[in-house]
């Protein structure tokens, strides 16, 4: 019997998940410090023992004996769960209400009452999204940390800073909630702002980046499984991420270097997820909604749709690009545009639409606003002007695979 | 081939992240599963809980074990092996060692002479 990959790690969202809506949401850590248990004991037992038949079934029952013993010895000293909170003062009715509150059915939407609380506006867009793959994936701090690239002391405050912030909301939020439509487009946010940390992040890594794309698409699935969930929205960010993640694969190439959408070995793409997200697509066409990732996917599907780079669409790409900068403007999404202009109508024009970005200061770290100057001056053979733009965006890259990319770039100028 | 009781000792409790605590357990079943493979175990062995209590002569009965924490058994294996110099080879490689615990390489006392 061997584990799956991050076995352990999924199963800490859903372990926590499950524990604080038996404990509240107010006893987060001491969830937490259950489930930290419960792997403690498997690896004790299961290294004597071998593991057993269902290793996660084992781990969710491991983690309710222990939260009933928590309970018993703690109910004086501690409130718990509002709702539940009658039923765990007495032992007779303790078993039996916490057996049933791990009943599959009722843990169901443990995880989404969970992505929905950790997704508080209260919370900067950032810290909602570390800690969704702090508790929902279970990323440790040093991972998440990785994830972000930055300083392990600065995610353990900010994430502790989170976690505090949740513990103190006075009950996890329940998909029933007034607010509910608003928190979801937060959710959506996060799981977006995950999604692209690891599609355009800066993390070296690329099984890191492949990681976090992989766990963004997992939850966003999630959202399509209760009908509260389950809106056009909902669909066409798992349509976006999917088409998008189709693509991982071709992003290195057999030497690990960096390959752009347009030198891209499309035969590499994966077929399948194509053909999810182009399903997950039509779902999401219903409604009179048109959201960004509405159009983020229809681009996807855009460029997902043509078999050789010369069979791509640029009008109609270019038409979804000024959908796109109507519903949420930003730069990024300006030099996008841009880009797909010079495809359409020439490295001149490309040049001019990225002069006129109107906050083109927002993009002066951003390596690939420079590599994209500098490759339509190239277009236009103006060998100098796109030395030193490559330059500028090999002096910006973020790690090694970036700077590989860049110097080559750079030796490619006659 | 010779009987050994590896007893597993000490170690600090693991507090990684959940990827940790899987590579971790990983290794350890990686380890067993070699020393397996060579034909060097007679038992796995179990694992030990922490608590336990401690008896004295006159039903004296207390709350124990009273062995420190870096001096505790976790567990234990039975291992066969050519000699004692053996057995504690085969200890090589043991993740134990990396949250600093040791194992402890005991002879079963042969009988029947």
């Amino acid at each position: 019997m061997e584990l799956g990959d991050h076995l352990f790690r999924r199963e800490a969202g859903r372990m926590v998940a499950a524990l604080t809506r038996v404990f509240g949401i107010h006893n987060l850590a001491l969830a937490e410090d259950v489930v930290q248990d419960a792997f403690c004991r498997a690896l004790e037992v299961w290294k004597f023992r071998g593991i057993p038949e269902n290793p996660s079934a084992w781990l969710m029952a491991t983690a309710k004996h222990r939260a009933i013993d928590v309970l018993r010895r703690e109910r004086t000293a501690r409130t718990f769960a509002p709702e539940v909170g009658r039923l765990l003062e007495s032992e007779w009715t303790l078993v039996p209400a916490v057996e049933e509150l791990f009943e599959p059915v009722a843990m169901k939407d443990d995880l989404l009452r969970m992505m929905f609380s950790c997704c508080n506006p209260r919370l900067a867009e950032q810290a909602q999204v570390a800690l969704v793959l702090h508790i929902l994936c279970g990323f440790g701090i040093s991972e998440v940390a990785a994830a972000f690239l930055d300083s392990a002391a600065a995610t353990q405050k900010r994430i502790s800073r989170a976690k505090k912030a949740l513990a103190s909301s006075k009950r996890l939020f329940d998909l029933g909630d007034a607010d509910f439509s608003r928190r979801l487009s937060a959710v959506h946010r996060a799981l977006y702002l995950l999604f692209n940390e690891g599609y355009h992040g800066a993390s070296s890594e690329s099984a890191m980046q492949v990681d976090l794309c992989r766990e963004a698409l997992r939850l966003a699935s999630l959202l399509l499984e209760h009908p509260n969930t389950a809106t056009p929205a909902s669909y066409a960010l798992a349509a976006l991420m999917s088409l998008h993640a189709a693509r991982l694969p071709a992003r290195l190439n057999a030497a690990g270097q960096l390959q752009t959408l347009f030198d891209q070995d499309r035969s590499q793409w994966d077929g399948k997820l194509i053909a999810e997200g182009q399903r997950l697509l039509e779902l999401s066409a219903t409604g009179p909604e048109v959201t960004e990732y509405h159009v983020e996917g229809a681009i996807a599907a855009a460029h997902a749709r043509a078999a050789r780079m010369e069979t791509t669409n640029w009008a109609q790409i270019v038409a979804l690009y000024d959908k796109l900068a109507a519903i949420r403007p930003s730069p990024i999404v300006a030099l996008n545009r841009a880009i797909a202009v010079a495809q359409k109508e020439g490295p001149e024009r490309g040049l001019e639409e990225l002069a006129a970005i109107p906050s083109r200061d927002r993009l002066a770290r951003y390596p690939f606003y420079f590599a994209a100057l500098g490759e339509l001056e190239l277009g236009c053979g103006h060998y100098e002007l796109a030395r030193q733009h490559f330059s500028e965006a090999l002096e910006r890259a973020r790690n090694a695979m970036e700077r590989e990319f860049f110097a080559r770039q750079l030796r490619s100028i006659p | 081939m010779n009987d050994y009781l590896f007893l597993y000792r000490g170690g600090q409790r693991p507090t990684g992240s959940p990827e940790q605590m899987q590579n971790s357990m990983q290794k350890w079943m990686a380890w067993m599963k070699e020393l397996g493979d060579k034909g060097h175990i007679r038992d796995m062995g179990h694992p030990l809980e922490q608590s336990g209590k401690v008896v004295k002569a006159h039903k004296t009965v207390t709350d124990g074990p009273f062995a420190e924490a870096k001096d505790l058994i976790g567990g234990y294996t039975l291992v066969q092996a050519k000699d004692l110099a053996q057995a504690a080879d085969l200890t090589a490689g043991c993740p134990i060692f990396d949250v600093g615990g040791f194992v402890e390489v005991r002879p079963i006392m042969k009988t029947g002479m």
